[in-house]
Parts: structure tokens; sequence; C-alpha cells
């Protein structure tokens, strides 16, 4: 046994967490689609309308065309601040685990707590959004526009929604006392997921909302 | 295991479930195999759930081929034709090479590399009803276009690419690309859900001493392709749920009246759709280098080679997606860099082929039905890889594009490539898991029948396809000088037929017959042939050790003086079979129901989501949606085994 010890037939990685790694890397692809599919179509909303008038368009940013003042849609501060909420669950996830690595019950709890609540707030923001913009008319199927962004954070926010499940799952675990140190693993798996989705939307909320055609 | 097992009849729901438990633990009745999580057996449902869409799929080229058989046909109406020749394409790729390259995954994997079962034996199974549920999904379309006795198809009709817009509602009204699109959905959870659990399982359970480049080929192809999935699968995964977006939900993907692209949907089915074809053809080349070296009697020629061309392949099938779409008008700048890099991914391909005629060079071959089969890709893929050659210069293509010899090429590298490979597969590890060999006089018969049947169908298309026949039509006039050829193509695929009747009457044959095949029946190489035919659930009484490449050969024979390889005369392989106290603690992953509930809520699914705008299928989408969270939680808070 002892030569064929000195080889690695494995990576040393726990089997969860390389199937994390890798469900990961699986899902650069998936947003990269989406995201692929908004650049491809961006700055194209303008030109082609389902009216065929310019003031059934509706544009992201304010803008002027033909001398005509056109409102936009986005409230950067608002969208700034929900980004900044989400961000700040990536600490708190952070802290989750730190607590249970170190056995603390009771920091578990709060902190896993904390950062599903700070999910929900960012889900909030965006079912706010959302209404919003409905209300404004710009749906699904009002243009290129209206497809593009609400699929792209649609999907990331069912994204987050998964997210919060899993760390509710494991705040009634852990106040069940079932969610031991030994099983830290689990918190680990769930912040692994938890600030993938975080850095999604660092990239989305950059490309959308950001940087303006 | 003889002995009759009397079981006092349930008296309440609880005990007949108790007892349902019982027999999903004791590995005997229908419950112990919707339960089972052993690789080995989710294999074997794969396989034949394979090859029953194999022989639907089979029926519907057979419908293809009866309808060109003369001019201005008369069994298939247009609608009836799109219809039949969609299915044809989805059903032969993702239903029958995907899945039965997956039930070589599983059987083999863990036995290969010295693991009693893979990373994530849930999950396998996960898999597994997923696909099913995928299939049935999919193949249920055909009864939605009223009745189907009148030949009132309700299938998808837009071709197993499903160029959109041509499949949006304005083009394809019913229900059939929605099913199309949700099952192909679904199908790729199931590839994805096995593909993480192979990279897993390989990167991590391999034997002691079983270095990377110690591994079997096959381990290698399986490691590639089950990359190639993971990465390829969530493009074709966004592309469909923009489709399905635009159909059901009134998106504007690929809606051209506000400014959709149709070259959005090309771009992104290619990037999957090219991956794809390796995923398909990679598992093939892993089997043709396990049979090869098998029954040459010699190892794998050029080793390294071979593994680092897998890789290149697989690197390499990310950058050619555009040589589908020369005829787009993406300019000769695009163009000509996709026919370079279509040019250069040859290479690899050629380096394997060069390898495996190396391997039987000066080989003490015995021609069995495996071998011949082995050979039969061979030879089918280098014609199959030419033509594809051809189509990689962008002027020639230009001539090819939209013909019969597009048709020819494919079928070329996906049937006498990755099919002749399966098969070789299938009678190379048959005795294996069943115990018994298949009858090789019927193999031989198999072989002949199909090799010639394939040429018969395949060779004329070829030239059809350079007379100008295009794809995709569902009848010819006369007088176009097409009618001979398409008459020989359709004689070559009753043969193909017929052979397939014979595999059949070959394996019912054969499952009867008393003879038992050994352990190591073929005198084989790698470590699943040192364990029993079939394998004992737990695969190895003790985890092998493992000191070089074809460990298990290098175990029964040494080098001589003189270079050769003459047998170890204690029969070093056989004492594996002397020590039997040890095995008693072998701790199995237990079964579970959790899987398959989870897996059967997607169609529910899916199915509600087609019909949201009709009916008020919500009850559906909420019984299914139920069944896929009772499913992960139940299985998540399952007490482990491990």
């Amino acid at each position: 046994m002892s030569h064929a010890d000195a080889l690695h037939t494995s990576t040393g990685l726990d089997n969860r967490k390389l199937l994390m790694w890798l469900f990961l890397a699986s899902e650069c692809l998936f947003f990269g689609s989406l995201i692929g599919a908004y650049l491809l179509y961006r700055g194209d909303h303008e030109v082609p309308c389902v009216a065929g008038e310019l003031s059934a368009c509706v544009f992201p940013t304010d803008r002027t065309i033909n001398g005509v003042e056109y409102q936009g849609l986005f409230d950067i501060p608002f969208t700034s601040v929900s980004a900044f909420v989400l961000l700040m669950s990536s600490v708190t996830m952070v802290l989750a685990l730190a607590a249970i690595q170190r056995g603390n019950q009771r920091g578990l709890l709060v902190w896993l707590f904390a950062t599903a609540f700070l999910g929900i707030v960012f889900l909030s923001g965006q079912a706010f959004e959302f209404t919003e913009f409905n209300e404004h008319g710009l749906s699904l199927s009002t243009n290129l526009f209206g497809t593009t962004f609400f699929v792209l954070t649609g999907f990331h926010g069912a994204h987050v929604t998964v997210g919060v499940l899993i760390l509710l799952s494991l705040w009634v675990m852990a106040a069940r006392g079932r969610l031991t140190q030994e099983k830290s693993l689990n918190v680990e798996l769930a912040g692994l997921y938890w600030h993938f989705v975080d850095i999604v939307w660092i990239a989305i909320f950059t490309l959308i909302y950001l940087i303006q055609p | 295991m003889a002995g009759v097992v009397t079981r006092p009849r349930p008296t309440s729901i609880l005990e007949a479930l108790r007892g349902v438990r019982q027999q999903a633990e004791s590995y005997q009745g229908i419950w112990s195999w919707i339960a089972t999580v052993d690789h080995k057996r989710i294999g074997m449902m794969y396989g034949v759930t394979a090859f029953c869409f194999f022989l639907l799929g089979g029926v519907e080229a057979l419908l293809i081929r009866l309808q060109l058989t003369t001019a201005n046909g008369q069994v298939l109406d247009p609608d009836q034709y799109n219809r039949i020749f969609t299915m044809h394409g989805t059903t032969m790729i993702f239903l029958v090479v995907m899945p039965l390259s997956a039930a070589f995954f599983n059987l083999l994997v863990p036995l290969m590399i010295g693991a009693r079962d893979v990373a994530f034996p849930r999950l396998n199974a996960f898999s597994y009803w997923v696909f099913l549920g995928g299939g049935l999904l999919m193949n249920a379309s055909f009864f939605t276009g009223g009745n189907i006795f009148q030949g009132e198809l309700g299938a998808p009709d837009g071709g197993w690419f499903g160029y959109a817009p041509l499949t949006l509602n304005r083009f394809s009204a019913g229900e059939g690309i929605d099913y199309w699109a949700m099952g192909l959905q679904i199908l790729g959870i199931a590839s994805m859900a096995s593909g993480f659990n192979f990279v897993v399982t390989i990167l991590n359970m391999r034997a002691p001493g079983m270095t990377l480049l110690r591994m079997p080929l096959f381990i290698w192809m399986t490691l590639a392709t089950s990359l190639l999935i993971i990465f390829a699968m969530p493009i074709i995964a966004v592309a469909l749920f923009e489709l399905l977006f635009d159909r059901l939900f009134e998106a504007n993907y690929f809606n051209t009246l506000v400014g959709g692209r149709p070259l959005l949907w090309q771009h992104m089915f290619w990037l999957f759709g090219h991956p794809e074809v390796y995923i398909l053809i990679l598992p093939a080349m892993g089997i043709v280098s396990e049979v090869l070296p098998t029954f040459s009697r010699k190892p794998l020629f050029g080793y390294p080679f071979v593994v680092f061309s897998g890789i290149a392949i697989a690197f390499m099938s990310w950058g050619v997606w555009a040589h589908h779409m020369y005829t787009t008008g993406l300019g000769t700048v695009a163009n000509s860099a996709f026919g370079v890099s279509t040019i250069l991914i040859a290479v690899p391909t050629g380096v394997k082929i060069f390898n495996w005629l190396g391997t039987i060079w000066g080989g003490s071959i015995r021609l069995v039905t495996p071998f011949m089969f082995s050979m039969g890709f061979i030879t089918m893929f280098i014609i199959g890889g030419l033509t594809g050659v051809m189509h990689s210069i962008v002027p020639s293509d230009y001539q090819q594009q939209d013909t019969y010899f597009v048709v020819a090429h494919f079928h070329q590298v996906l049937m006498g490539g990755a099919i002749f490979a399966l098969f070789s597969g299938i009678y190379y590890w048959f005795p294996k898991f069943s115990g018994k060999f298949l009858n090789e006089k019927l193999g031989q018969l198999h072989f002949w029948l199909m090799f010639i049947g394939f040429n018969l169908t395949f060779q004329p298309m070829m030239v059809l396809g350079l007379l100008g026949m295009p794809r995709r039509i569902y009848t010819y006039e006369e007088g176009l000088g097409w009618e001979v050829l398409n008459m020989i193509a359709t004689a070559g695929a009753f043969f193909i037929a017929t052979s397939v009747l014979v595999f059949i009457i070959n394996v019912v044959v054969s499952v009867r017959s008393k003879e038992r095949a050994g352990a190591d029946p073929w005198d084989g190489r790698t470590l699943e042939w040192s364990v029993p035919s079939p394998p004992p659930p737990y695969d190895f009484e003790e985890i092998p050790e493992v000191h070089t490449r074809d460990e298990f050969w290098h175990r029964k024979y040494v080098e001589d003086e003189t270079g050769r390889m003459v047998p170890i005369v204690a029969g070093g392989a056989l004492q594996e079979e002397e020590h039997e106290e040890e095995h008693q603690h072998i701790h199995m992953p237990s079964p579970s129901y959790f899987p398959i509930i989870a897996a059967m809520g997607l169609p529910l699914i899916a199915a509600g989501l087609i019909y949201w705008e009709w009916i008020n299928m919500l009850p559906l989408i909420a019984v299914g949606a139920a069944m896929v969270v009772v499913g992960i939680y139940g299985w998540a808070l399952e007490p482990e085994a491990e």
C-alpha cells in the first residue's frame, strides 16, 4: 500500500464540494448565455417598436429622440441599494460559516437568518421594480429590452429564491439542533452557491444598469 | 437466492408499504429496481430504455425511407413527414446514443476505476428517471394532434435543430414544439446530473494507485464527455428557455417583427450542438479503445496520444460550431476561421485512428463479434470523418449544404461510428453483466447484415447529395435520376432493420442458454474482468490496488526474458476469489424512492406549462412542484448510509 498511497487518486476535495464547484462552473455558461443574448440585443430596442411608434417604446434610461425627451424607467439609486443589500448578504453568509465552524450555534442561527432576510429584501426590491416597470408599460413582450431584461434578471431572481429556501431550510435544521459543527460543509456549500449568485448580480447590475448603450 | 420467499399477506397499508420497503432492500422484485441506487442496475435500465427508443427511432427511419423509395411517394403526407424526421433525429441523438453511452458510463466507471459505486448513487438514479420522464413526455406529443390512428400526429415538426423563428407559434402551431423543447430541457437535466456525477466519481474515487494516466481509455473519454455535457447543456437550456418564453409567454427573442434575430438561435444551438457531436462520439471512441487491445492481445498503441487527442478534440469542439452556418452570411473571415479550426480538429481524430490501427497491427487478433463491430466503426468512421473534412472547405460546403451528402455524412459518423461502437460494447460487456455470452454466429450475422445494410443505405445518399437531392424534402419528381439510388437506400434500411431483429433474437436466445461466461471470458485487461460475472452488488470484495496501466492483464501475465508476455502459472488473477471471510462489512448505499419522486414531478410541471393558456393547469403544476420539493427534501433528510 505504501507505494500506491503516494499517488494521488483523488482531488482531496469532498465529493459534494467538487460537485458544487462543477455546478457553479456550469452555471457560468447558463448566465453567460443569457447575458450574451442581452448584449446581442442591447441598444436595439429603440428602433423597432411593437406599436410602430416611438411613444410606445420603453427606454431604460432618459433620452432624447428627434427633439422629444423620454423619461427612462430605471431608478439607479433604488437598484443600487438593493444590490448593496445583496452584497452585504455575502458578508453575513461568511459570518454564518465562521460561526458553525467554531461551533457557535447561536451565531449560526443569527447569521443564517440575516442572510436569508437580506436575500428576501433584495427579492422584494426586484418584485417592486418588476411591478413598477410593468405599470409603465414594459412587459416581457413589449420589445427586445423587455424580453432580455425580464428573463435575465428573472432567472437571477429565481436563483436567489432557491438560495433563500436553502438558507431557511438550514436555519430550521440548525434551530432543531440538527446542524452541528461537523456538518459545517452544508453551510459552506450553501455559501458557495450564495456568493456565486451575488457575483452574477454584480455582472448583471453593471451591464444592465451602470453601462448604458 | 433460489429459495422461495413466502411473505404473509399484508393486512394494512402501512404493512404493505413496509413490505415494499423490504423488497427494495432485498434486491428482488420490481420495487428493488424502482428504488435502486446500484450503478449496474441503473446502467441496465438506461440501456434497455435507450434500446426501446432505438426501435422507435428505427421505425421512424423506416417510414422516412418508405416514403422516399419512389418518386412522388404516398406513404406519408408532407406534414407527417416533417414530424417523423424531426422525431427520428431527436430520438436517435437524445434518447438513443446519449443514454446508451450513459448506460456504459454507469455500468463500467466504478468497475474500471476500482470503486464500489459512483460518488452520488441517488443522483444517478435521479438522472435515469428524469431521462425516462423526458423521453416519454417528448414522445407523448405524438398523441396531441388529434386521432393518431388516422395519421393525425402532434409531434414536433421543426427538425432536431429546431431553427427559430420557424419553431415559433406563427410557423409551427400546436404543441409539438413545446413538447420538444420541454422534453429536451428535462433530458438536459438528466444529462447534467450524470455529467456531474461521473466527473466527481472519476476525479475522486479511483482505487489506490489508479493515477490519471493509468485509467482505462474509456474512463478518459467518459471524463471528457461528462465535462462537455456540463458545459454544453446550459447553453441549449438557455436557448430552449428563450424559445419557450417566446412560444408560451410572448417574449421576443426570435420575433423578427421587433428585431429578434434568427442567428441568435443558430449560434446558441450549434455552440451546444457541436460539442454535442463529440458527446456522442467520444464514448464510442472509448469503447473501441477498450475492445481493440483485448482482441489484439496488445496494449493500446500510444496510450498518451489517444488520451490527449481525446482531450484536444473535446477542447477544440468549442471552436468549430459555425461550420454549421457557413451559408448564413457570417462573412469570409468568420467562415475561413471556422474552416481552419474544423480542419484542425480532424488531426487529433486522425491520430486516434492511426493509434487504433497501430493497436491491431501485429496483434494476435480474434475476429469475434465485438472486434468486428469495432472494425466496422473504424472503417465507417474514416469515411464519415473524411466527408466531414470535405464540409470544412467553405466553397465545397456551399454546394453540399442542405443536400443528402450532409445526411450521409452524419449518419456515417453517428450510426457507422457511434452505433457500431455501442454494439461492439454491448457484445463485449454483455457476458460481464449477464453472465452469459451473446451467440457468436448470430452476432456475426448481425454484424454483416448491419454493415452491408448500412453501406447500402448511406453510400447511395452520398451520391444523391452530390446529384443535388435536398434534405428534409418529403418527396421528389420523377426523372431527376434519384429513383434507383433511393430504392437501394430503402432496401439497405431494411437490411439494418433485419440485423436489429437478429440482435434481439440473439439476446433472447443467449439469456436463455445454459452456458455461463466466467469472470474473464475475453482475457480482458481492465479491472471489471477481475470480479465475477455478473458482479456482486458491492462490485469489489476488496478495493483493488493498482500498480500499472492494464492492471488486470499484468496480474495475469509477466514478461519473460525475450520480452514476450507469458501467463503467470499460479493463476495470480484468481487469488482474489480465495479469501472470502473479509467481505462482511461492506457498506452500500441504501435504496431510495426520493429520486424517482423528484424526477417524475418534472414532466408534470412541463405538461402543465405547455397548456397553461388553455385550461387551468395550476393543479398539475402544483402536484409536479410538490413532488419535486418532497423528493428533494426527503432525499436531503434521508438518513445517510455512508
